[in-house]
C-alpha cells in the first residue's frame, strides 16, 4: 500500500491517441470536414466573410435551444426530444406580447416574460409524466414534443388573436403560418452592439445573452442542488441512498429544460426575424440533439463547452456545405449533408448509451 | 438404491479439480465420485465453491472466460473437457438452475420441449430446410407427458408458465431435463428453496423416483434435513475443499454443520471485548421488509451504544433486508425507534438527518457514482445532507461546491484508508472492487453517524483489502465511538470484528451470541429456521 503511483512517460504517439480519444473520433471527422469547407470556399467563389457572418449568426440564434438539452441529460431524463414544448411556450409568449401590442426591443422581453408562466406549467405536466416512465424517456419525449406542435396547430386557429399583423388577411381570425417581426422584436439582441467589419458582422448582444444564460447553467450546475442534479443523472439508486429527492430533481430539470427552449426560440425569432407557427417546431428538437452530440455529449454527461462546439460545427456545416457544394458541383447537396450529420449523430450517441453499467 | 447400480467404472469422477479467479483460489483439489442411480447432497455456506464446481461440470462459458480449471473430469471413465453447457447436455448432464430459464407466455409442454419438439413433415421445408417443418404437437403432448410422468408431480402441461405457481415452475424445469433421453446425470441448484413444504416433499420422492431409474442426482441445498432423508451421501465444502464426503446415513445435522462453519485455518481469533450491556441506543420492533430475495418477516432486535453487533446467517434468510428496511431503501413496516425517537421508515432523508449512515452490498448499484470523480462520491452525501463542503453567497441563496474543502477530505480519506487511485479526480468505476469498497466507507465516513450499517463490506474483495476494511471499521467504532452493525455472509469475519452476532434465518432473528461462541453454535442458529 506504501508504494508510490508510477507517473509512466507517455509517448508522443500516445498522446496524440488520447487526445483523439478525449476530443472523440466524430467530433474530429467533422470538425475537420468544416475546415475543409472554409478552405475551399474561396477557390470555388464563395463569399468567406459572408459565410462566416452566416455561421456566427446561426449559431446565435440556435445556442441558447442547444444549451436546453443540458439540464435533463444531467438528470438522467436523457435527450429533450420534447423541446417543441418549451418551443410552444415560447411561441405563446410571442405572439401574446404581440397580440397585447408591445413594440420595440423591450417586447423581446416582455415575450420571455409572458412565456415563462406557461413554460412552467408545461414543463411541470410534462416532468410529472416523465416521473411515471422512468427509462423511456427519451420515446415518450419525442411523442410529447410532436403532440403538443399538433395541439397546437389547432389552438393557432382557434385562439382568439385579433393583432391584423399576425392574423389571417381575409377571415380576420386564426394565426398565419409566419409572421413578420418588423417593429416588433426583430433583431432585438442582434443590434445591440453589434460589430461590423467589412463584411463581417458580429451579433454581440445575442451572444451576450447567450452567455449570461451559460454562465447561469454553469453556476448552477457548481451549487448544491446543480451537484444533486448530475448526481440523479449518474446513479439514481445512489443519489435516492443519500437521502436525495429525485423526482423532484428530475422535475426541475424538465422545467429548466423547458423554459429555456421557450427563451431560445424567442432568442432564434429575434435574429431571423420572423415567427414560425403550425409545423415549424417539428424541426426544431432535432438540430439541437444533434448539435449537443456533435458537441461531444452523452445521453447523461453534457457540458457548457459541448454546448459552445456542438452548435458551432453543426451550425457551420449547415451554412457552409450549401454555398460551396453548389458553387463546386452545381448541385443542392446541402439537405442531404444535413440529414446525414444530424440522424447520424443521434444514431451514434444512442448506442453509446451502453455506457453506463452495473 | 446404490448397490444395485453399483459398477467398476463410476459415471462421475473427479479428479483434483482446481480453479482460480485471477489468482484468488476459489476450488482446491476436489476429488469426487457419483455413481449411476447415486443421489449426492452437496452442503456449504454461501462462496464455499458449490455453485462454481457445478459450472465447471456443466461446462459454463465463464469458466472458460476466466482461465479455465485444473484437474480433470471423467464420464464413465472417459475424460471429458466440455466447452459449452450443449456439450455437457450432449453428454447427459442436466442443470436445473437456481434462476429459472423458461419462456413465460409459452406452456410448459412446449417449454420442455423448447428446440427438441418432434415434428412433422411440410412442404414448405423441401424448398427452406428443416426449421419449417410442422411441430407435431400430438407426439409432443405424449413426450411431455412421459416427462412428467418420470418424475411423478403432476403439472398442467398445458398451463402456460406465467400462470404456474413458483413451484410449478420448478417442476417444470425438471421436467425438461428428465425429457432428455440421453439423461444420466441430474444436477438440481437449491430446488427447493422456492418450494411450500408440501411441493419439498414431492419434490423429494420425484428424487428418489429419478435414482432407482439410474439417474445419478447432485443435489445442492441449505435445508439439511433434505439432504438426510433422499441423500445417499454428503460431500460437505469449506472455502473451496471438499472437507468431509460420508454416508448420509452415518452422520446428523449438527455433524454437517459443524464441518460446514468450523474453520480449521489458524489466526483467526474472535473479538475479546466485553459486551456493553449499556443504553439501547436502537431497537427495532415488528420489521418486516419487501426486499426480493432477502424478505424479512419480523426481526425484534436492540443494539447497544457503542458497540459492533454482527448480522449474520445463510443468504435469502434476510439479513441483508434489514439494514436496507431501516434505511428506506426497500418497503418496510414496523417501529424503529433511535436514541428513543421513532424514525420513519421508506424515507432514506429521515435516517440520514437522524445521523445514520449505511454502506450498501451493492457497491456498484447503490454504492457509488461510478462516472464521477473519487472527490464526488466522498464528499455527495455530506454536501446534500449536513450541508458540508458549501460556500454560501447572497445569504445562503447560493448555495456554492466548496471544490478545495472537497479535495482536502478525500485526501484524508485517501491516506487514511490507503485508497490506491492516481489521484482523488480519479473515476470511481476505475478502481479495483476493494479500493472502491474503502471509497463506500470513506462515504460513510464523512458524514460522521453515531449509527452505521455496513452491509458485505468484504464481499468480492481480496484478502489484503479485506483486513483492511476490518480494520478501518474497528478503529472508526473505536476512535469515535460509532456503534456499527455490520451484516456478512462469512461468520469468521463477524467473530473477528464483532462484540454480538445476530443469527438471521427464515426471515426472523434466531438468536444472538456473544462472537466468542462455537461456530457450532452459529451453524445451528444459521438453519434453525430455513424455510
Amino acid at each position: 500500500m506504501s508504494e508510490t503511483v508510477n507517473q509512466t512517460n507517455p509517448s508522443f504517439g500516445k498522446l496524440i491517441r488520447k487526445a483523439v480519444q478525449s476530443f472523440g473520433l466524430p467530433r474530429l471527422i467533422i470538425a475537420g470536414f468544416l475546415l475543409l469547407l472554409f478552405i475551399l470556399a474561396p477557390f470555388v467563389n464563395a463569399d468567406l466573410p459572408m459565410q462566416i457572418t452566416n455561421t456566427i449568426n446561426r449559431f446565435s440564434w440556435n445556442a441558447v435551444l442547444v444549451l436546453a438539452m443540458v439540464p435533463m441529460v444531467h438528470s438522467g431524463c436523457g435527450l429533450n426530444f420534447g423541446l417543441p414544448l418549451g418551443i410552444v411556450a415560447g411561441l405563446l409568449g410571442g405572439t401574446l406580447s404581440i397580440e397585447l401590442g408591445f413594440r420595440g426591443p423591450a417586447s423581446f422581453f416582455i415575450s420571455i416574460l409572458i412565456a415563462t408562466p406557461f413554460a412552467l406549467l408545461f414543463g411541470g405536466g410534462y416532468g410529472w409524466l416523465l416521473n411515471r416512465i422512468k427509462g423511456g424517456e427519451m420515446m415518450i419525449a419525442t411523442y410529447v414534443g410532436f403532440s403538443s406542435v399538433s395541439f397546437m396547430c389547432m389552438m393557432w386557429l382557434l385562439l382568439p388573436y385579433h393583432s391584423p399583423n399576425m392574423v389571417w388577411g381575409l377571415s380576420g381570425k386564426g394565426l398565419r403560418t409566419t409572421i413578420s417581426l418588423e417593429g416588433y422584436y426583430d433583431k432585438a439582441l442582434a443590434n445591440f452592439l453589434q460589430i461590423n467589419i467589412g463584411k463581417l458582422s458580429i451579433p454581440v448582444g445575442t451572444l451576450l445573452f447567450f452567455a449570461v444564460l451559460a454562465f447561469g447553467m454553469w453556476a448552477f450546475l457548481h451549487t448544491k442542488t446543480g451537484t444533486a442534479m448530475t448526481a440523479v443523472g449518474s446513479n439514481p439508486t445512489f443519489a435516492r441512498a443519500a437521502g436525495i429527492n429525485v423526482d423532484r430533481i428530475r422535475l426541475l430539470s424538465v422545467i429548466m429544460s423547458t423554459w429555456l427552449g421557450a427563451v431560445g426560440i424567442l432568442v432564434y425569432e429575434q435574429g431571423f426575424g420572423f415567427i414560425q407557427l403550425y409545423n415549424a417546431p417539428f424541426y426544431m428538437a432535432l438540430p439541437a440533439v444533434s448539435a449537443i452530440l456533435i458537441g461531444g455529449a452523452s445521453v447523461n454527461k453534457a457540458s457548457i463547452m459541448n454546448v459552445i462546439i456542438g452548435t458551432f460545427l453543426f451550425q457551420g456545416i449547415v451554412t457552409m456545405t450549401p454555398t460551396v457544394m453548389n458553387n463546386m458541383i452545381h448541385m443542392d447537396m446541402s439537405e442531404v449533408i444535413r440529414m446525414i450529420a444530424s440522424n447520424g449523430m443521434i444514431l451514434y450517441a444512442l448506442t453509446r448509451k451502453t455506457e453506463v453499467r452495473r | 438404491m446404490t448397490t444395485a447400480n453399483q459398477t467398476a467404472v463410476p459415471l462421475l469422477e473427479m479428479r483434483n479439480v482446481k480453479k482460480d479467479f485471477f489468482g484468488n483460489q476459489v476450488l482446491t483439489d476436489i476429488n469426487l465420485k457419483l455413481n449411476a442411480g447415486e443421489v449426492l447432497g452437496l452442503v456449504g455456506e454461501n462462496g464455499a465453491g458449490k455453485t462454481t464446481l457445478m459450472k465447471i461440470l456443466f461446462g459454463m462459458d465463464e469458466i472458460r472466460e476466466t482461465g479455465g480449471y485444473g484437474g480433470e473430469i471423467l464420464l464413465n471413465g472417459e475424460k471429458v473437457s466440455f466447452s459449452s453447457p450443449f456439450d455437457a447436455l450432449a453428454k447427459g448432464i442436466g442443470m436445473v438452475h437456481q434462476e429459472f430459464s423458461l419462456i413465460p407466455g409459452f406452456t410448459a409442454t412446449e417449454n420442455i420441449l423448447l428446440n427438441r419438439e418432434p415434428k412433422r413433415h411440410s412442404v414448405v421445408a423441401e424448398v427452406f430446410g428443416e426449421r419449417f417443418n410442422k411441430l407435431d404437437r400430438g407426439a409432443m403432448k405424449q413426450q411431455a407427458e412421459a416427462a412428467i410422468d418420470k418424475m411423478g408431480v403432476y403439472i398442467d402441461g398445458e398451463m402456460t408458465i406465467s400462470q404456474m405457481p413458483v413451484g410449478h415452475k420448478q417442476f417444470t424445469e425438471i421436467a425438461r431435463e428428465l425429457s432428455k433421453d440421453q439423461l444420466k446425470l441430474l444436477i438440481l441448484d437449491e430446488p427447493t428453496a422456492v418450494l411450500t413444504e408440501h411441493e419439498a416433499i414431492a419434490l423429494l420422492d420425484s428424487i428418489r423416483g429419478m435414482a432407482s431409474r439410474g439417474i445419478a442426482v447432485i443435489f445442492i441445498t441449505h435445508r439439511l434435513q433434505e439432504i438426510l432423508s433422499v441423500c445417499d451421501r454428503v460431500a460437505v465444502m469449506r472455502d473451496g475443499c471438499l472437507v468431509q464426503d460420508v454416508n448420509a446415513k452415518e452422520t446428523s445435522v449438527q455433524e454437517i454443520t459443524r464441518w460446514m462453519v468450523g474453520r480449521t485455518v489458524a489466526g483467526t481469533e474472535a473479538s475479546h471485548r466485553e459486551i456493553r450491556e449499556g443504553k439501547v441506543i436502537m431497537s427495532i420492533r415488528r420489521l418486516w421488509v419487501d426486499m426480493p430475495g432477502e424478505t424479512v418477516r419480523d426481526v425484534n432486535l436492540d443494539v447497544f451504544e457503542g458497540e459492533i453487533l454482527g448480522i449474520g446467517g445463510l443468504a435469502g434468510q434476510g439479513k441483508l433486508g434489514i439494514p436496507n428496511g431501516v434505511m428506506g431503501l426497500y418497503e418496510a413496516g414496523g417501529k424503529v425507534l433511535f436514541q428513543g425517537k421513532e424514525i420513519a421508515l421508506n424515507a432514506p432523508r429521515r435516517c440520514l438527518d437522524a445521523s445514520l449512515a449505511f454502506v450498501s452490498e451493492d457497491r456498484r448499484g447503490v454504492g457509488l457514482l461510478l462516472d464521477e470523480s473519487l472527490e464526488w462520491n466522498i464528499a455527495f452525501p455530506a454536501m446534500q445532507i449536513q450541508n458540508k463542503f458549501l460556500k454560501n453567497y447572497l445569504g445562503g441563496l447560493v448555495k456554492w461546491r466548496d471544490e478545495k474543502a472537497i479535495r482536502e477530505v478525500t485526501e484524508k480519506y485517501i491516506d487514511e484508508l490507503a485508497i490506491r487511485c492516481t489521484s482523488s479526480r480519479q473515476n470511481a468505476k476505475e478502481l479495483s472492487g476493494g479500493n472502491q469498497q474503502k471509497v463506500c466507507l470513506a462515504k460513510a465516513f464523512a458524514l460522521e453517524p453515531q449509527f452505521l450499517f455496513v452491509s458485505e463490506p468484504t464481499r468480492g474483495i481480496d484478502v489484503g483489502a479485506k483486513a483492511l476494511v476490518l480494520n478501518a471499521l474497528k478503529k472508526f467504532n473505536q476512535e469515535s465511538g460509532v456503534t456499527i452493525v455490520m451484516i456478512s455472509s462469512e461468520l469468521e469475519e463477524l467473530r473477528q470484528v464483532c462484540d454480538r452476532i445476530a443469527i438471521v434465518s427464515g426471515g426472523k432473528i434466531a438468536g444472538i451470541l456473544p462472537a466468542t461462541d462455537s461456530s457450532e453454535d452459529f451453524g445451528m442458529l444459521m438453519v434453525s429456521q430455513v424455510k
